[in-house]
């Protein structure tokens, strides 16, 4: 028992007299609405106490900062160490745009990189391919060759800073091009540090870059997690994301539920296809979450996620070391919370947003742009976003103590009830055969579907509240300056590409293409093999057609 | 014999998997009684075109939040009127800057609906402007 049953009972006589008050008050004053709910709906009543946590144990349910169940955080010593990372999102148009706004970010106290790539690159087409038409250099950065790439990191310390790669389908090659580009420039592969996203599981759900068939695409990740283990120690090989699930419309529960379910997926896949051991491996393996607008809802969904984690590692895989056991996570502010409307208002948002996040716990962050609903963000926005960061961790005090919000009513209850809904997700997925068979039945993308339409009725309806949208909203225009993608930028990709593909050694090319040929079908790991292919100027597309040929191309089923 | 209901394709042209606005819409324009075909993600503009010529739609909605409406939304009337089918009215949304209206509506689409547009309004829109074609 969490509570003294002195404690308990008082608290019981005193909540029913409470609420006698509470009827009688309500008779002359109703309730602005009927039910009070989170963004996702959950139903939140208007008062928690102690008998909603009295069957908590202290120990077992809540524990120490950097000790089992992890639920107030992995480290011991909280963010007093060090604060977060502030890692801003970023890359438009080419290699050295990139490079550009990477070293400005860096120079006004960024402290962690993070890579947008555009979605010719995202889907494994090369800058002249029929299928990349209009979209080069539009959301992200254009990269064909390693040349492209050396491009980008020109000038950054790949020893010093880690980088994170926003790339799934192709992520072995992008992550071959870091690799080769840190041998090229001299530094040992065990130095380098940072993240690829390499969640496919994800795609299939939500965010829809895919390549080919669910079975193979995971195939691919445990040869990243295989090599990882093996030579870049650094390095975490998957970040298993529910930002993008919950972007695409899903609730708090679901995108905590889908996102271990897969990361419990990738783990069992690594087990069975590359005999390591859970400990070997588990380690590196990192999250990524969405901090959406409804404050305590989000802090709840963190704190559980620690939670559930530690013990699906423990008790599911057996593993031991502490560090299997931490979920060490990203956090991006939700961008479908923002409004074109009234864009100024989009930096309280983020701020209110990174402000769950940090008291969540979160590793690192990104705090999206005031401009990011419109294009990608302005030098000028993306300051905003930044310094929004910088305030949280050196101005507001909330770093001074660990997990402040533990042992309230409310958030102990609420993080309980997410915990319990998200674990009940879980087990039916185990049900169906796991996430791949679920991901098949459709099932992960109806449940996703059902909750955006819902939420989307209730701001038609009124019953959900976005300013500037469905109400409070104005006629008056308030422009802000955007930043424009130059039309010229595709066309100068796509010569630079030509030129390469005119000079390069062609019979080493086709060479290496045949050698990650035979690799995929042998089942072998493909990380060694496109490593070589990058460096002799095979083009992205190259290597994943060789995928695509192998493994087969996978289509969006089109559910809604 | 009843009346036909007007065929509405939900289309999402190019690369990117932003789909949350196409499924919500397919799935309003279902509740409204249309009868509703959506593409899923990554179509090329000759698959939508293709395909709403294919499915005999009154309407094609295009959707696209990468940047690309500007070079993809122009082709797919292109391609329509090219196979004698510009009696297929298109429309389109996403994250389309104001810039980028006239352009658009110089190229052949009909209305461009942009994020806060309610689902009301863009069936009041296709009730209002478009007859089935038979």
């Amino acid at each position: 028992m969490y509570f003294s049953d002195e404690t308990t009972s008082t608290s019981s006589g005193l909540t029913r007299k409470w609420h006698d008050s509470v009827q009688r008050a309500l008779k002359g004053n109703p309730d602005q609405k009927e039910r009070f709910s989170t963004v996702s709906d959950l139903e939140i009543k208007r008062l928690y106490t102690p008998e909603d946590i009295k069957d908590m144990d202290f120990a077992r349910d809540i524990g120490a900062p950097g000790e089992f169940p992890y639920l107030r955080g992995n480290q011991v010593t909280g963010y007093r160490g060090r604060h977060w990372t502030f890692r801003m999102f970023s890359g438009m148009g080419s290699a050295q745009d990139t490079n550009a706004r990477w070293r400005m970010l860096l120079r006004e106290g960024q402290t962690g990189l993070s890579t947008a790539f555009d979605f010719p690159t995202l889907m494994g087409y090369d800058s002249d391919s029929p299928k990349s038409l209009g979209e080069v250099g539009k959301c992200g950065v254009a990269i064909d060759t390693l040349e492209d790439f050396l491009a980008l990191i020109d000038g950054i310390p790949l020893d010093q800073v880690t980088t994170s790669m926003t790339i799934n389908p192709p992520a072995t090659v992008l992550w071959a091009m870091y690799c080769a580009a840190a041998d090229i420039k001299g530094v040992p592969l065990s130095r380098i540090g940072g993240t690829i996203q390499n969640d496919m599981l994800k795609e299939f759900i939500a965010q829809k870059t895919f390549m080919c068939p669910p079975e193979p695409s995971v195939k691919l990740i445990s040869d990243t997690v295989e090599f990882g283990t093996k030579y870049v120690p650094r390095w975490n090989t998957i970040s298993i994301s529910g930002y993008h699930i919950r972007e695409a419309g899903a609730t708090a529960v679901q995108e905590l539920a889908f996102t271990l379910r897969d990361g419990i997926e990738y783990v069992e896949d690594v087990i069975r296809r590359k005999k390591l051991d859970v400990d070997d491996f588990a380690p590196r393996l990192s999250f990524f979450f969405n901090a959406h607008i409804d404050f305590f809802e989000e802090i709840c969904k963190l704190r559980a996620a620690r939670r559930m984690w530690a013990k699906i590692m423990r008790d599911r895989f057996g593993a031991k070391n502490p560090r299997s056991l931490w979920m060490r996570f990203h956090t991006q502010t939700a961008g479908c919370s923002l409004t074109a409307q009234q864009p100024y208002n989009n930096v309280v948002r983020t701020a209110i947003e990174a402000l769950a996040a940090v008291l969540g716990g979160t590793q690192s962050l990104h705090t999206n742009s005031l401009d990011e609903v419109f294009c990608l963000p302005s030098d000028h926005a993306v300051e905003v976003a930044l310094r929004t960061q910088q305030i949280l961790a050196e101005e507001t005090g909330i770093v001074n103590t660990i997990d402040p919000l533990a042992g309230s009513y409310h958030v102990e209850s609420l993080t309980n009830e997410i915990e319990e809904k998200a674990t009940e997700y879980i087990e039916k997925i185990d049900a169906m055969g796991g996430m791949i068979a679920a991901i098949e039945k459709g099932f992960p993308q109806m449940e996703i579907a059902d909750a955006s339409y819902k939420f989307q009725q209730q701001i038609e309806k009124n019953e959900k509240v976005m300013v500037g949208v469905n109400k409070y909203v104005t006629e008056a225009q308030h422009a802000v300056p955007l930043l424009e993608i130059d039309e010229s930028v595709g066309e100068k990709q796509i010569r630079r590409l030509k030129d390469i593909r005119r000079r390069r050694d062609d019979r080493a090319v086709s060479q290496s293409l045949h050698d990650i040929r035979a690799a995929c079908k042998n089942g072998d790991n493909v990380m060694p093999y496109c490593i070589d292919a990058v460096k002799n100027l095979a083009t992205k597309q190259e290597i994943c057609d060789v995928y695509r040929e192998v493994y087969g191309e996978y289509r969006d089923p089109g559910l809604y | 014999m009843s009346e036909r209901k007007i065929r509405v394709m939900v289309a999402k042209p190019g690369l990117d998997g932003h789909d949350r606005g196409a499924r919500v819409l397919a799935r309003c324009f279902r509740d409204a009684g249309f009868e509703v075909i959506y593409t899923g993600c990554h179509q090329t503009p000759e698959q939508v075109a293709a395909a709403a010529i294919q499915e005999d739609v009154d309407l094609v909605g295009l959707s696209c939040l990468s940047g690309a409406h500007r070079v993809l939304f122009p082709r797919v009337v292109e391609l329509l009127r090219e196979k004698n089918a510009d009696d297929i009215a298109v429309i389109g949304g996403g994250i389309i800057p104001e810039q980028d209206f006239q352009m658009l509506y110089d190229a052949g689409i009909q209305a461009i609906f942009t994020p806060g547009a309610s689902l009301d309004s863009i069936v009041e829109w296709i009730r209002e402007h478009i007859q089935t074609r038979h």
